[in-house]
C-alpha cells in the first residue's frame, strides 16, 4: 500500500511499544469523581444539580445556552457532594460537579438507543452528538456537534477520521481500531450522514499495520469508506497535515477545514459517536494510555471521566523510579502537571510519566542558524526568527511572518540543536499578536 | 497518593538527540581523511600547520570568552573546527608562527567580536585566510609538489598553470593549499556529512552545478575546475558553514549558485587565480538579504 504523507516534519522516539500490544482494560469505578464543567474549547457548563442531588449515570449535570459549548454528564450514580472550583489540567480552574458513588451504577433513565441510523436525520444526528457532550477526544476537546453544522456557504464532500496517533507513545486510537472496528465504521457512517456526505476516510500512520489491516477489514465491501495508510512522522494527525496528505487541499490560512471541503474527526470521537446512537450513553469515559519508563506497568485504559489521575498511575502499578515529569496527552504537546490529583476530562488521551533521567535540563545554546526549523515546521514558517523576533517583543514583525498559522506542534523546538525553546517563544508572541488584534477590532 | 515534585515546562518535553557540540564534533571527524592526505603529502610540516591552528584557535577563543566574562565553551568544537579548516586553507611551508596569527584573527575578527558562536556573518577560517593573504601574498603562494625536498624550488598551482592530470587533481598528488589537494578526501568527508544532513546538498550542488554549466559555456574545462583549487573543500565544508548560510532551501540554491557565478568570473577574468575564498564571502554578506527575500509560502496562504 502507498503511503500518504505532508511535507516537512520530524521523525521523534515513539515508544509505542511499551502499551502497543496490550488490551484496553476498563478501570474499576472510583469512589469519587471530580467533573470539571469547562471540559471543551467553548463555553463552560453551568451545573444543573445541587449539593445533595442524587444523580445516576448518564444524567446531564451541565450545559450552556452557548453554541460552541458541549453538555457534561454524571458518570457514576451517587450523591453531589460538592461544586467548587478545582484545579484542572496544568494549573487552569474550573467549576465542578464532585460526585460520591453509591456503588450501584444506576443508569439514568434517558440513557436509550436512538434507533436505526437510516431512519436519523442529520438534523437528529447532530442533536445526539450534541446532547451526549461528545467533544474532539485527540486533545483538542472541540465540540463535535460544532464540527458537524458546516457554515452556510460552505461545502463539504468528505469526513476524514483521524487515526494517525501521531504523538509520541499514546496507544488508545490504536487499540480502539483493534477492539471496536465495527464500532469506528458505525461512528464515521454516522458522521458522514450528519454532514451528508457519501465519502469517508480513515487516515492510519503505518506503524500501525495491524490497524490499517482491521480497519480495511471492518468496511471490506463498502465503497464509500477509504482506509489512507499515512507516512509514521510528526504532526501527521494535524488537521491541516492530516488534510494535505489525504486530499491533497489546503485549508487556507485561518480557515476552517470545511473550507477545504472537510470535516475531521478523531477516531475514538467516532466511537463515542457510535454509542450515543446505539445505546443512548453520552460521553462518560475515555481510553487513556497511562505510559512511560516512569511507570511499572504501562497499560491502555479505559477510566471514567473525573477519575483522579493518581487513581490511573495507581491502577498502573505507581512509579517506575523517581517520576521527573508527568504529562497529560503526549510528549510533543501535552502540558507538564505538578499536581497528580486533577481528574481524567474528555480530552485526556494519555498520562505519560517520564523518569527523572530522562528529563533532561535543556540548557539554550545560541542559536547557529542551522535553519533546520525551518525545514521540519510543517506550515513552512521560520520559527527562528519568529522566536527572535517574540524575544525582542517585535509582534507586528511576528504577525506579518504569519505567526497566526503557527499550529504549535513543537517540531522546532525537537528539532533545534542548540535546544532553544523556540516554540515557548512563539507561543508568548502569538497571544500578544491576538490581544493586539482584538485590540483594534 | 502523595504528590512528589514533578518538573513543569512547556512542551515538546522530548529533543532530538542533535547538539550543536554533536554537529561540530561531527563535522571535524570528518575532516580526518582531508587531515589525513595532507600528512601523506606534506609529511609532518602539515601536521605541524594542523596543530598549530588548533591550538591557537581554541587559546583565542578561550581568552576572548574570559575576557568577555562569557563561559568557555571550547570543547564544544566549533574552534577546532576553524583551526581545521584554516590548516587546511594553507600552503604546506607556511612559517608556524603566520598559520597561528591566521588562527587568532580567524577567531578573533571572524568569530569573538561579533559575539561568539552563531553570531559571525563570514566563516571565520576564511575571515583568517583572507588576512593572511593581503598581509603576505608571497608566504600564501608559495606551492610545493607532494614529497618535493626542503630545497625544492616553488612551484604553480594547476590554478597558476602547472600542468597536472584529472587523477593526480582527484587524489591529491598536485601543489596547493593542504586541503585543496585531494579532492577524494574531502568529497569522502563531504559526502558523510550530507548523509547525516550537517550539509545541506543544494548549497553544495548549486556551487558545483553552477561552476561546471558556467565553465562549460564560456569554453574552459569543467572538470579541471571542479578538481582545481579550494572549490571541493569550500563547496562541501566552507560554504555550507551553517552559522553563514541561509536557513531557507530556496535561499540555499540561490547561495550555492550565487557563490559558483562568482567564483567562474574570478577564475576566468578576475585577477587573482583563485575565486574560492570571495566567492564564499561574498556570498556571506547576501544571506541576511536571502533569508528575507526567500521566505517560504505559509501553508494555506491566501492572496492578499
Amino acid at each position: 500500500m502507498k503511503v500518504k504523507t505532508f511535507k516537512q516534519g520530524i521523525h521523534p522516539a515513539y515508544n509505542k511499544e511499551l502499551t502497543a500490544k496490550k488490551a484496553l482494560e476498563k478501570l474499576k469505578d472510583p469512589s469519587l469523581v471530580v467533573i470539571p464543567m469547562r471540559q471543551h474549547i467553548g463555553a463552560p457548563c453551568e451545573p444543573l444539580v445541587q449539593v445533595g442531588d442524587q444523580v445516576k449515570v448518564g444524567q446531564k449535570i451541565g450545559d450552556s445556552q452557548s453554541f460552541v459549548s458541549a453538555p457534561i454528564h454524571a458518570s457514576i450514580s451517587g450523591v453531589v457532594k460538592a461544586i467548587k472550583e478545582v484545579e484542572v489540567g496544568a494549573g487552569g480552574k474550573s467549576l465542578a460537579v464532585v460526585i460520591e458513588s453509591d456503588g450501584q451504577n444506576t443508569v439514568h433513565e434517558d440513557v436509550q438507543p436512538k434507533g436505526d441510523l437510516s431512519s436519523l436525520s442529520s438534523e437528529e444526528i447532530r442533536k445526539i452528538v450534541r446532547e451526549a457532550g461528545i467533544v474532539g477526544m485527540g486533545g483538542a476537546s472541540f465540540p463535535t456537534h460544532v464540527k458537524l453544522s458546516i457554515p452556510e456557504g460552505k461545502t463539504v464532500d468528505n469526513v476524514i477520521l483521524n487515526a494517525a496517533e501521531c504523538e509520541p507513545y499514546l496507544t488508545v486510537d490504536h487499540r480502539i481500531m483493534l477492539e471496536q472496528p465495527e464500532e469506528v465504521i458505525f461512528g464515521l457512517k454516522a458522521l458522514m450522514k450528519a454532514v451528508g456526505v457519501n465519502k469517508g476516510y480513515i487516515g492510519i500512520e503505518d506503524n500501525k499495520s495491524d490497524a490499517i489491516d482491521a480497519m480495511i477489514k471492518a468496511c471490506e465491501g463498502d465503497s464509500e469508506i477509504e482506509v489512507v495508510a499515512l507516512e509514521t512522522k510528526y504532526p501527521q494527525g494535524g488537521e491541516k497535515m492530516l488534510i494535505t496528505a489525504i486530499t491533497g487541499r489546503e485549508v487556507p490560512s485561518g480557515g476552517l477545514p470545511a473550507d477545504a471541503g472537510c470535516v475531521v474527526n478523531n477516531v475514538t470521537t467516532a466511537v463515542a459517536v457510535s454509542r450515543a446512537i446505539k445505546t443512548g450513553m453520552p460521553l462518560i469515559d475515555r481510553t487513556v494510555t497511562i505510559t512511560g519508563h516512569g511507570i511499572k506497568e504501562p497499560k491502555n485504559v479505559v477510566a471514567k471521566v473525573g477519575t483522579s489521575v493518581s487513581e490511573l498511575v495507581e491502577y498502573a502499578g505507581g512509579f517506575n523510579g523517581t517520576p521527573g515529569k508527568v504529562i497529560l496527552g503526549g510528549p510533543m504537546m501535552g502540558p507538564a502537571i505538578h499536581n497528580l490529583d486533577v481528574p481524567v476530562l474528555k480530552g485526556t488521551s494519555g498520562v505519560l510519566v517520564l523518569t527523572q533521567e530522562e528529563v533532561t535540563d535543556f540548557e539554550p545554546q545560541p542559536c547557529i542558524r542551522c535553519g533546520r526549523c525551518v525545514d521540519v515546521c510543517p506550515v513552512f514558517l521560520m520559527p527562528i526568527t519568529l522566536a527572535n523576533y517574540s524575544q525582542h517583543q517585535m509582534y507586528a514583525e511576528m504577525d506579518k511572518y504569519d505567526v497566526l498559522d503557527c499550529i504549535e506542534c513543537g517540531s522546532c523546538s525537537y528539532i533545534c540543536p542548540a535546544k532553544r525553546p523556540l516554540i515557548h517563544y512563539i507561543r508568548l508572541g502569538k497571544a500578544e499578536v491576538l490581544a493586539e488584534r482584538r485590540k483594534q477590532k | 497518593m502523595s504528590n512528589p515534585k514533578f518538573i513543569v515546562t512547556s512542551s515538546p518535553h522530548v529533543r532530538d538527540v542533535d547538539t550543536v557540540s554533536r554537529i561540530m564534533h561531527t563535522v571535524n571527524l570528518s575532516l580526518i581523511p582531508a587531515c589525513l592526505m595532507a600528512v601523506y603529502y606534506f609529511k609532518l610540516q602539515a601536521f605541524l600547520v594542523i596543530l598549530t591552528c588548533v591550538v591557537f584557535s581554541v587559546l583565542t577563543e578561550a581568552v576572548w570568552q574570559k575576557l568577555r566574562g562569557k563561559q568557555v565553551t571550547i570543547f564544544d568544537g566549533s574552534a577546532i573546527l576553524t583551526g581545521l579548516l584554516l590548516a587546511l586553507t594553507l600552503p604546506p611551508r607556511v612559517p608556524l608562527w603566520m598559520a597561528a596569527l591566521g588562527a587568532i584573527v580567524a577567531i578573533s575578527l571572524g568569530k569573538q567580536i561579533f559575539g561568539g558562536l552563531g553570531f559571525n556573518p563570514f566563516n571565520p577560517a576564511l575571515v583568517g585566510r583572507a588576512f593572511l593573504i593581503a598581509a603576505f601574498s608571497v608566504e600564501m603562494t608559495s606551492w610545493f609538489l607532494p614529497g618535493a625536498g626542503v630545497d625544492a624550488t616553488a612551484s604553480a598551482t594547476p590554478l597558476a598553470g602547472a600542468t597536472v592530470n584529472y587523477w593526480n587533481m582527484f587524489i591529491g598528488n598536485i601543489g596547493g593549499s593542504l586541503g585543496e589537494t585531494s579532492a577524494l578526501a574531502v568529497i569522502l568527508g563531504g559526502a558523510y556529512l550530507i548523509y547525516k544532513g550537517y550539509v545541506d546538498y543544494r548549497i553544495t550542488l548549486g556551487y558545483f552545478g553552477s561552476v561546471a554549466v558556467l565553465t562549460a559555456v564560456f569554453g574552459a574545462d569543467p572538470i579541471f575546475h571542479l578538481l582545481a583549487g579550494g572549490l571541493m573543500l569550500g563547496g562541501f565544508y566552507m560554504l555550507t558553514d551553517m552559522v553563514t548560510s541561509p536557513i531557507t532551501k530556496l535561499g540555499r540554491w540561490i547561495y550555492g549558485i550565487g557563490a559558483g557565478v562568482i567564483l567562474v568570473f574570478i577564475r576566468l577574468w578576475g585577477g587573482y587565480p583563485e575565486g574560492v575564498l570571495f566567492s564564499i564571502l561574498l556570498m556571506n554578506m547576501a544571506v541576511p538579504l536571502l533569508n528575507r527575500y526567500t521566505r517560504p509560502r505559509t501553508y494555506g496562504e491566501v492572496k492578499r
